[in-house]
């Protein structure tokens, strides 16, 4: 069966997927990737569901190499040198490593996460629906820890490869503010210190990782002492320790804590939140609930759209749009959008009336 | 009776329905009663959700139910009458005490003015409650501690105690099933892992549950460890 085997990984390289929901009141955090948003695009580069388990890569990078058969794959995330067999591919594409050809991923330039989406997908065996690594469970597929040298991913269904496809994607405000919401324990802490959250630029510090993401910055003082009796928590919890330094919980998180929890933040900044590196800076913007759930809303539909952003690599086509015009066989400009639909409308026609008895 | 409960934002995604904020057996046995009766109403777009000692903190999709209208329904959820929650499992869980299984029982001992002997036998006489899950998988967080070993936590807590750690924290007792830091005082070890990855069920204990503690010999514990690793569910389910 065709395989990928790890040539060298970054430590933190891991399999993921959208994580494991369901049993986080037995204590197990979700885990899954830390940009959900790449982890998509890299998926629909190969034809994948968006959430399916691809690699995610560390900030120094791996190699990779096809065996037993070409494989497909795309990289989506952090901005990297990226070469096959010594040349250079670009980010946001699909391509074909033929069988022994070896897939450089190099360190990040921008960013932290890039995931490696195997056309197919990777084969597993999913616990609680899903084979995300989660090292300190023991949890996650083909191998409950970062991948290492040696290791060999196994494509789940290896289907015929087609032609290499890009993704054209929005440029992303990455210094904007990082939007969270107040709560669930803001009442710990007075009106002064709120302002602090808000007024400052934190520091992404060194002892980050998959579980959070500790912020150099003043010290954020609590009213009354820094316990809570534990409560529940959430990717994306910034809560305050003893030290006054505020930790934002990510996915490996513990699922319950006893620290207060000034403010969340909200969905669909988290992964831009996973890419801002060690020594990087960022600041918090404060949002009510409804607009942190429209910010939900459109991140999910612009998440569903990707497909229709793919274009053949060489020509720029729109494929997905060919694709629908082309079902009943007509020819179209597709460099010229309104044929589309003209062509599409026609073969609906046509699908209709050789309907009709 | 409680008050009201207090509906808390957690981002766009969760929300927590606070019942109070100290540790109090009355408050965590409504939270799991509330817990019961959310899980009975089966509100679409609740994913999932995480009762604590104090709260139940409710996990849901927001492209399906907004925070104005999932809080309105739990808030009228709870003004409903609930169900009192029975006990339905007892676990009698075999323990390892002092030694190297339990570096700190002596301290203990001293600190409380008992022997290592009779701290064993008030730890073993106690009947349990796991009022939570969290923090780590399998971390049972038990309520139901003699008042007589309450013992404040340790100045600096310790980066790594083994796994299947008995410890003690101020009023609390708990089981920890992976390794991991603490600042409580360990005073024995279980064989039993109440989370195994590989092993139907994956989670032995849950909330609601009742436990007690059996004292064993290091004998008897590293033979029900390597039973234990292979899968085998070495704590004893009793009559409630």
């Amino acid at each position: 069966m065709n395989r990928l085997e790890v040539i060298v990984a970054d430590p933190v390289t891991t399999v993921q997927d959208r994580g494991r929901f369901g049993v986080q009141r037995f204590g197990l955090p979700p885990s899954g990737a830390m940009d959900r948003g790449a982890l998509a695009a890299a998926n629909v580069l190969v034809g994948n569901e968006l959430d399916a388990a691809a690699i995610e890569v560390g900030p120094f990078g791996a190699e990779f190499a096809a065996r037993h058969g070409a494989v497909r794959v795309a990289i989506a995330g952090a901005v990297r040198a990226i070469t096959r067999n010594g040349e250079t591919v670009p980010v946001n594409h699909s391509l074909v490593l033929a069988d022994g050809e070896r897939l450089r991923i190099g360190p990040a330039r921008e960013g932290v996460f890039s995931y490696l989406a195997i056309e197919g997908g990777i084969s597993g065996e999913p616990v609680f629906g899903s084979l995300a690594v989660n090292s300190r469970a023991g949890l996650g597929s083909p191998y409950p820890r970062p991948l290492a040298a040696g290791d060999s991913i196994a494509v789940q269904a290896p289907r015929p490869l087609s032609c290499e496809v890009r993704l054209d994607l929005d440029d992303a405000e990455p210094h904007a503010a990082i939007r969270v919401v107040l709560g669930p324990q803001d009442d710990e802490f007075d009106a002064a210190t709120t302002a602090v959250l808000f007024d400052s630029t934190w520091t992404v510090s060194a002892a980050s990782d998959r579980m959070g993401y500790r912020l150099d910055g003043p010290r954020l003082v609590h009213r009354d002492g820094h316990n809570i009796v534990s409560d529940g928590t959430v990717t994306g919890s910034i809560q305050v320790p003893g030290s006054g330094h505020p930790i934002v919980l990510m996915p490996d998180r513990g699922t319950t804590g006893g620290y207060p929890k000034i403010a969340t933040v909200i969905s669909a900044d988290l992964g831009r939140l996973a890419q801002i590196r060690v020594g990087g800076t960022l600041r918090f913007r404060a949002v009510g609930i409804a607009e942190a759930q429209a910010a939900a809303r459109r991140h999910a539909a612009q998440l569903a759209s990707l497909s229709s952003r793919i274009r053949n690599a060489e020509s720029g086509l729109d494929l997905a749009a060919l694709q629908s015009a082309n079902v009943a066989g007509n020819a179209v400009n597709a460099v010229e959008p309104a044929t589309w639909q003209a062509a599409a409308d026609h073969a609906d026609q046509e699908l209709t009336d050789r309907d009709e008895p | 009776m409680t008050s009201p409960p207090r509906i808390l934002p957690n981002g766009d995604t969760a929300l927590t329905v606070e019942f109070g904020r100290s540790i109090d057996e009355a408050v965590n046995r409504t939270v799991l009663a509330f817990d019961r009766a959310v899980a009975a109403a089966a509100i679409a777009g609740i994913c999932e959700t995480v009762p604590t000692y104090r709260s139940l903190l409710v996990h849901y999709d927001p492209l399906q139910i907004d925070f104005a209208a999932l809080g309105e329904r739990l808030l009228a959820l709870a003004r409903q009458p609930l169900a009192p929650i029975a006990t339905t499992r007892r676990w009698r869980v075999p323990v390892a005490y002092g030694g190297e299984f339990g570096i700190d029982l002596e301290d203990v001992a001293r600190a409380r003015g008992l022997t290592p002997d009779a701290v064993i036998a008030r730890h073993t006489a106690g009947d349990y409650f796991v009022a939570m899950v969290g923090f780590t998988p399998g971390f049972a967080y038990l309520s139901g501690l003699d008042p007589a070993l309450a013992t404040p936590r340790r100045a600096s807590p310790r980066i790594e105690t083994p796994a299947g750690t008995i410890h003690i924290g101020g009023q609390q007792a708990a089981i920890q099933c992976l390794a991991g830091p603490s600042g409580w005082h360990l005073l024995g070890r279980t064989p039993v892992r109440t989370f195994h990855p590989h092993r139907d069920p994956v989670f032995l204990i849950a909330p609601g549950d009742a436990v007690s503690f059996r004292a064993i010999e290091p004998a008897e514990f590293a033979e029900l460890d390597r039973a234990a690793a292979l899968g085998e569910i070495v704590a004893e389910l009793v009559a409630p």
